[in-house]
């Protein structure tokens, strides 16, 4: 579905991804891990349109995005859940959500799609009316990740959702993510939690300053020696 | 006592106009974090386009009011376009000395068509120039129209922001730009709708000061500009409930000073204010230091 080749990003003389190629296909959970700085966030940013990559090119069912805009790829189909949750923190929950679906026109389906954020998420429900700025940190992952799903995205980007929560939590958001992609969302997953992405994802691309250096199935990875070595803690 | 009830009429009238400027100037602040100082001279222009209506074409009050806010938006857009556009990726202080350049390119421009001299607005004749007395407190009907009219677009405005799609743009762009564009927001036309929608206030600001003062001229911006920034700022610069109060308590401060024999200070005394809002809460009235969650 996702086609990513060669890319090459800079900001300013750094030369942050260095002609990374991998694909992502339909219905699947892909992750790509790495240490901080390696270049996953920049890779995400990059497929949704923020950061112009200097070379390479994006296929979205075959077809070239590179150039599109932002909002164009929203509309065919793509729904980032960015680094550090960026919810919008004076407007209230459902503000917020339905931010997520201003490109739709459909409102019966939006309608629906509210309900079944807020059947994942219960305490969206509760704290609808409620600036958005005053949940709790887990809160407002659950409401990225919310926000993002009123797109009725085909494809979900979702960037360091276990980032600052607590264990228990980590669980929980996890659970959710390998229920969303049940059904029927594909997703392309960032983590520094390299264990909890792997045991979720059936394919992993790790990546290093800038480059993939290992691919292979979420298990298949985690019985690799390097991946334990240098991300699994082991 | 009827002094001072004379003055808070009179307050009322000058902050309605400052609360309209400094609008502009707030919300173009909150999106693109940029001091408008070209927003000055677009209210100038207003008054002007005011006074060729009235004067040359002989129209009414209304009709002239709503042909400045229209030309206006359409000048507040070319800014926008022509000027700031082509800097989105520039430093902040690229775009604010354009600013500044544009604002004297307005100012002597106007001045190179209709000359240095003040012009008078035509005498308000009919309805428009009844008085009320009440005892010894006199309010006219300009001071009636200028509060009802500034009511209205304040009002016109908060229903714009709060429930419209683009109203709602708005506020996500100038809260976080980036994920506003992951929602599919388009940006740029977010950005020349927020020009568009401050340039009509300051066009209606621009009308009724020729109403109410009947004197304009080409450099009028200035002053009203400089002091309808210190409302915004008095208020919390980029928060729009923040500069209609600010607007108020500036109009009303300096009417207040000027009406107990000080009137030399009143423009001390403004600037002054905006140095100790400076010193003691820097975000303003209504603002709020950024709060970080993990």
């Amino acid at each position: 579905m996702l086609e990513i080749k060669n890319i090459d990003v800079h900001y300013g003389v750094i030369h942050v991804l260095k002609g990374i190629s991998f694909t992502v296909n339909d219905g699947e959970i892909v992750t790509l891990i790495g240490a901080n700085g390696a270049g996953k966030t920049t890779t995400l940013r990059t497929i949704s349109g923020l950061k112009k990559p200097t070379s390479g090119t994006i296929l979205l069912d075959g077809e070239d995005i590179t150039q599109v805009s932002p909002r164009e790829r929203v509309k065919r189909g793509i729904s980032h859940a960015p680094e550090g949750r960026r919810i919008f923190p004076d407007m209230t929950v459902l503000e917020n959500l339905e931010l997520g679906a201003y490109l739709r026109k459909d409102k019966e389906e939006i309608a629906k799609d509210l309900k079944k954020v807020y059947e994942r998420f219960p305490i969206l429900y509760d704290r609808k009316k409620q600036l958005a700025g005053t949940l709790s940190g887990g809160e407002q992952q659950m409401l990225a990740i919310g926000r993002a799903l009123m797109s009725r995205p085909r494809i979900l980007f979702l960037d360091e959702p276990s980032m600052g929560l607590a264990p228990f939590l980590v669980q929980e958001i996890f659970n959710i993510i390998k229920d969303i992609n049940t059904t029927g969302t594909t997703i392309l997953l960032v983590e520094q939690n390299a264990s909890m992405a792997l045991q979720i994802a059936h394919r992993a691309y790790v990546l290093e300053t800038g480059s993939i250096v290992l691919s292979g199935t979420g298990a298949e990875l985690m019985q690799s020696d390097e991946i334990k070595k240098a991300y699994l803690g082991g | 006592m009827e002094q001072l009830l004379q003055q808070v009429i009179n307050g009322i009238s000058l902050g309605s106009i400052y609360a309209l400027i400094a609008l502009g100037y707030t919300m173009v602040y909150g999106i693109i974090k940029l001091i408008n100082f070209a927003h000055c001279d677009v209210y100038m222009i207003g008054a002007y386009i005011g006074y060729f209506c009235m004067n040359n074409f002989h129209l009414g009050f209304v009709p002239s009011l709503l042909i400045s806010m229209v030309v206006c938006t359409l000048l507040g857009i070319a800014i926008e376009k022509i000027a700031y556009k082509p800097l989105r990726n520039a430093t902040r202080i690229a775009v604010l000395i354009t600013a500044i350049g544009v604002s004297l390119f307005l100012e002597y421009g106007t001045m190179f068509f209709v000359k240095a001299t003040s012009r008078s607005y035509p005498e308000m004749t009919g309805m428009m120039a009844q008085r009320f007395n009440f005892g010894n407190v006199v309010i006219s009907m300009q001071q009636i129209l200028i509060l009802a009219i500034t009511v209205v677009l304040m009002i016109l405005l908060q229903l714009i922001v709060k429930k419209t799609r683009i109203g709602k743009a708005m506020r996500a762009v100038s809260m976080d730009r980036d994920a506003a564009e992951l929602m599919g927001i388009n940006v740029d036309t977010t950005i020349t709708f927020t020009f568009a929608l401050g340039s009509a206030l300051a066009g209606a600001a621009g009308v009724l000061v020729g109403v109410y003062y009947n004197s304009i001229n080409p450099l009028m911006g200035v002053l009203p500009g400089l002091k309808a920034f210190v409302a915004a700022v008095f208020g919390g610069i980029g928060i729009i409930p923040g500069a209609m109060i600010g607007g108020y308590f500036i109009g009303a401060v300096e009417v207040f000073v000027s009406g107990y024999g000080g009137s030399l200070y009143r423009d001390a005394v403004v600037f002054g204010i905006l140095i100790l809002i400076l010193i003691v809460k820097p975000t303003g009235l209504l603002g709020k230091n950024t709060r970080e969650k993990v």
